[in-house]
């Protein structure tokens, strides 16, 4: 798959401010060092424990939040050096859907409204233009036409995430972000808005960043999955590689740790000790490694950094010295 | 120990009577470990808050049946009598472990108060109790944990003591509503471990309220699925993973994504549909309007809970007479 999207080196940190004069009183590493490509028509899952930055990785592509270094490649242009206007220009193309469907759709606009936003910011089209695209696109996602005239409360929880997902494709884009889309959603509920973005994604040829903090819905739905861990992208593999034989101990930690519904499989449950550390005062040396039951002296000392262990598993852990530093490829620049 | 009979718990909105708990029975022995699974708004923790008589009276009442515990009626307690009960046999955690925690006192102020009126401890001999208990469902340090607010402590710690505070006294019997929804995956699992070995060493019961059932599959002997303020289906726990019966139980189940499954292969099972309102309820069978076994016959009348082998009960016209 050609690459849509890569991300190097992307770093943010919020400063704390506080004391007299709220003065910089400390840093929060929310993002450090992230590195990942998304081919097109590719579902990369990034997968992680709440504060690990996985929610602000998503933010910075979009600059929604303005990160502090780093590149964000898309359709040939390093977004993050872009002036607002030009920036506006591949906004377009790049759209998301959040968690919480109550929160993220305005109570007092109909759903023709909501939908037909995007619609006013990027095109230039005439009312009955707009409507029969509102029309088309709530049809796609399993709605009706006459749902157009109602307002968000009149839906239930799984009805809005379709009217946020309507919102995010109605400008046809190339990238969908999706963070925790599914995770305030009940279960029998989940799998007809996950089988609706599978369906959507070969319908219109998407790529999606999948965030969330649930390991059996990033499974089913990722080629390939980012393991995240305070800031920093921990390991990233096809998705059966991943699950099958995960080398970070983070990740085998945390695959031990899903409760799975099957109360004949028998626990062999790898306990983490202690809490995740804050992002304001990481663990110096390996981030990890005050919980890491593989633990030697250099993970104290020395960061490690990604490599490529096999083909196309990338772990960032001393355990595996001998492979090669690994950089995701720039996207080829195609005009659209 | 507790035995709940027909149980109907409703509430008067302006729209009407919401039937939140709509004739639930249910049993839970010394020690047994009982895990309610249901997606929101089916009834689980109203059906936990009754047994407590926590719920606000009005907009609630009980509409009918009983919950006995070691043969009293809860339903028929004065309020003090009630409140004897709580904390001291009957103990309950809650899902945010932030939001039950009182923001203005220390975690030892809190936990001491239990000792104090349930135990008539003294103040010194309630903060030793606190640091025994705080150690003893892991938290590092009780010694100086007693003394923080809890906002010093982060969501596992704060659950942990939710913990101590309610097993305090060695209650016989602990309602655990959604205990680890809150909690990441690694404290999550913490927690489950932490849960299973105070159950083996207190002997305490537990009635397990979720929409995990993957944490009921790791803690529960028996399990009871609910949808729409019914018990649906009732099974150990072996059991209904095994033979689910009733199609929601079956609908659920197969919502929750194998591990071998991945969308470049095959759609995930959709149950269609959404969850009717507690107010606006089908007249036959609650599931009916999304089952996609239903036959006329369900529509029309609501199933009873039918025994179909011993241990396994399932309110299914279809599966109890296939």
């Amino acid at each position: 798959m050609p690459e849509l999207l890569t991300v190097r080196n992307l770093v943010k940190h919020f400063p704390v401010r506080g004391g007299f004069l709220g003065r910089r009183a400390a840093v929060v590493h929310a993002v450090d060092d992230v590195s990942f490509s998304l081919g097109e028509n590719e579902t990369l899952g990034l997968v992680g424990e709440s504060g690990c930055g996985k929610t602000t990785t998503g933010f910075s592509i979009l600059r929604l939040i303005e990160p502090t270094s780093g590149e964000v490649w898309f359709q040939g242009e390093n977004i993050l050096t872009l002036t607002p206007e030009r920036m506006r220009k591949h906004r377009r193309h790049m759209q998301i859907v959040f968690q919480d469907p109550f929160g993220s759709l305005n109570p007092r606009l109909t759903v023709e409204r909501v939908i037909e936003e995007p619609l006013l910011n990027h095109e230039d089209l005439s009312g009955a233009e707009r409507r029969t695209l509102v029309e088309e696109v709530l049809v796609m996602v399993g709605l009706l036409p006459e749902h157009m005239t109602r307002f968000p409360h009149e839906f239930s929880g799984g009805q809005r995430q379709r009217i946020c997902v309507a919102r995010a494709l109605v400008l046809r884009p190339r990238l969908v972000i999706g963070d925790e889309p599914v995770s305030a959603l009940d279960v029998s509920v989940r799998a007809q808005v996950l089988n609706l973005m599978v369906r959507l994604q070969r319908l219109l040829n998407l790529s999606y960043l999948f965030i969330s903090h649930d390991l059996a819905v990033i499974r089913y739905v990722s080629h390939r999955v980012g393991v995240m861990y305070l800031g920093q992208i921990v390991e990233l593999a096809g998705t059966k590689t991943l699950y099958a034989k995960p080398l970070h101990p983070y990740t085998w930690a945390l695959l031990s740790a899903v409760p799975v519904p099957d109360p004949r499989r028998a626990r062999k449950r790898i306990i983490l000790e202690g809490d995740i550390p804050s992002p304001m005062n990481p663990p110096a040396g390996c981030r990890f490694h005050p919980r890491c039951t593989e633990v030697k002296p250099i993970c104290r000392e020395q960061a490690p950094i990604m490599r490529v262990v096999e083909n196309n598993h990338a772990v960032r852990c001393h355990l595996y010295e001998d492979g090669e530093p690994w950089n995701p490829a720039l996207p080829a620049f195609r005009k659209s | 120990m507790l035995s709940i009979r027909d149980l109907k718990t409703y509430f008067r909105t302006p729209q009407g009577i919401a039937r939140a708990v709509d004739g639930v029975s249910l049993d839970i022995g010394p020690g047994d470990v009982v895990g309610v699974v249901g997606e929101s708004g089916c009834g689980k923790s109203v059906m936990a808050l009754s047994i407590l008589g926590l719920l606000p009276r009005p907009p609630a009442y009980f509409a009918g049946g009983e919950i006995r515990f070691n043969g009293q009626n809860l339903l028929k307690l004065q309020p003090d009598e009630l409140r004897r009960l709580r904390g001291n046999q009957i103990s309950m955690i809650f899902q945010e472990p932030m939001s039950a925690l009182n923001p203005v006192f220390t975690v030892g102020n809190q936990l001491q108060e239990v000792f104090q009126v349930h135990r008539n401890l003294n103040r010194s001999e309630a903060l030793q109790s606190s640091i025994d208990m705080l150690a003893r469902v892991g938290v590092p340090a009780p010694e100086q944990r007693v003394r923080e607010y809890p906002y010093q402590l982060s969501g596992g710690m704060r659950q942990r003591v939710m913990i101590a505070m309610a097993l305090a006294c060695r209650p016989a019997l602990l309602l655990a509503d959604e205990p680890t929804t809150a909690l990441d995956v690694s404290i999550q699992a913490q927690i489950i471990e932490l849960m299973i070995a105070l159950k083996e060493e207190l002997g305490t019961a537990i009635l397990l309220i979720t929409h995990d059932l993957g944490v009921v599959a790791e803690i529960s002997r028996r399990v009871a699925v609910m949808y729409t303020g019914k018990i649906m289906e009732e099974a150990p726990t072996l059991d209904l993973f095994d033979h689910p019966l009733h199609p929601y139980t079956r609908g659920l189940l197969a919502s929750i994504p194998r591990a071998e499954a991945s969308f470049e292969t095959e759609y995930m099972n959709e149950i269609m549909g959404v969850v009717p309102s507690v107010a606006d309820l089908p007249p036959g069978c609650h599931f009916e309007p999304r089952c996609p076994e239903a036959i006329a016959f369900c529509r029309a009348q609501a199933p009873a809970m039918e025994e179909v082998w011993p241990g396994h009960r399932v309110a299914c016209w279809r599966a109890a007479h296939a």
